[in-house]
């Protein structure tokens, strides 16, 4: 299925390897603490309407 | 609506309600047609084309390398344009959406400087060099990392958001040098722009323009690159408007006791 990529098959495949191993990472952390943010948010503005 | 209107209009994005609004209904529409555009293009760049006659299979790294400095260039001058805006009209959002934007920013240019160190390495037989167009890559990395690191460092956000627009003016200087260096000086390894140039887009220049063949996926894969950033920096900057309200609401916590 991969095409032949002769001597620089190294080469080519740690390029994608790296870029879409720091694409993936660069997401999964702007979403995970995105959430983190928006569930910590909705606890103080909770709080702070149960406190008046 | 009068072009006068409709650019006022554009100044209600500044209301952090009206941001977070409207992004999140955009949102899925950028997340969606920026991964479909990077696995297309980059499924069509990696199985089905041909290699190059001196490069051989390596010229299937262009597909990140060429997308990744695009828009390592394009963060920082996007950096710019809400820097100038928050210096200017001290809207807080385009200051957050600077700050939103640059960790996006950090590993474009990461990507772009791995890629093409790997790309190098067969090609001129070396994994780095001082050349101008490279060297000017590298000091942007380092005032994205210096960006992010003076926004971490100073506690009020409005000094924060001061300072860090003028270091983002000064890094400029870099970002446009990254792009033009080669022009400058004429020398170096790194060759030319030869995809977003526009002899090279019109056709003129056959010599040093990218075949048809590696373009049509490359351009996908840009566009890809383009649609992620702006998901991400919309996402990001929503986070950094989120961040600052539960400082706000501490603070006025703190002060009630």
């Amino acid at each position: 299925m991969i095409p032949d990529l002769g001597k620089y098959a190294d080469t080519v495949m740690w390029s994608y390897i790296v870029s879409i191993g720091l694409l993936v990472v660069l997401v999964a952390f702007s979403v995970m603490r995105g959430r983190k943010v928006r569930a910590e948010l909705e606890k103080v503005e909770d709080r702070m309407t149960r406190h008046g | 609506m009068s072009i006068a209107a409709k650019a006022n209009a554009l100044w209600e994005y500044a209301n952090p309600r009206k941001f977070l609004a409207t992004s999140e209904r955009v949102m899925p529409f950028f997340w969606i047609t920026s991964i479909a555009c990077i696995v297309i293009g980059l499924v069509w760049g990696f199985f089905f084309t041909p290699d190059d006659y001196k490069q051989g299979s390596t010229v299937k790294i262009i597909y990140l390398h060429v997308p990744a400095a695009l828009m390592a260039i394009n963060c920082w001058l996007m950096m710019l344009a809400t820097s100038l805006v928050w210096l200017v009209r001290r809207h807080h959002v385009s200051a957050l959406a600077a700050r939103a934007a640059a960790p996006v920013g950090i590993v474009m240019t990461l990507i772009a400087l791995a890629t093409g160190a790997i790309w190098g390495q067969p090609m001129w037989g070396t994994w780095w060099a001082w050349d101008p167009r490279l060297t000017s890559f590298l000091i942007l990395f380092l005032f994205y990392l210096g960006y992010v690191a003076l926004w971490e460092a100073i506690e009020d956000p409005d000094t924060a958001a001061d300072l860090t627009s003028v270091l983002c003016l000064v890094g400029s200087v870099f970002a446009i040098l990254s792009r033009y260096a080669v022009n400058f000086w004429n020398q170096g390894l790194h060759q030319g722009a030869s995809v977003m140039r526009a002899a090279a887009i019109t056709g003129t220049d056959t010599e040093e323009k990218v075949s048809n063949i590696y373009f049509y996926p490359l351009l996908l894969c840009i566009i890809g690159f383009v649609l992620l950033f702006i998901a991400l920096v919309l996402y990001r900057t929503g986070t950094e408007i989120r961040a600052r309200r539960i400082k706000a609401l501490l603070a006025r916590e703190r002060v009630n006791g």
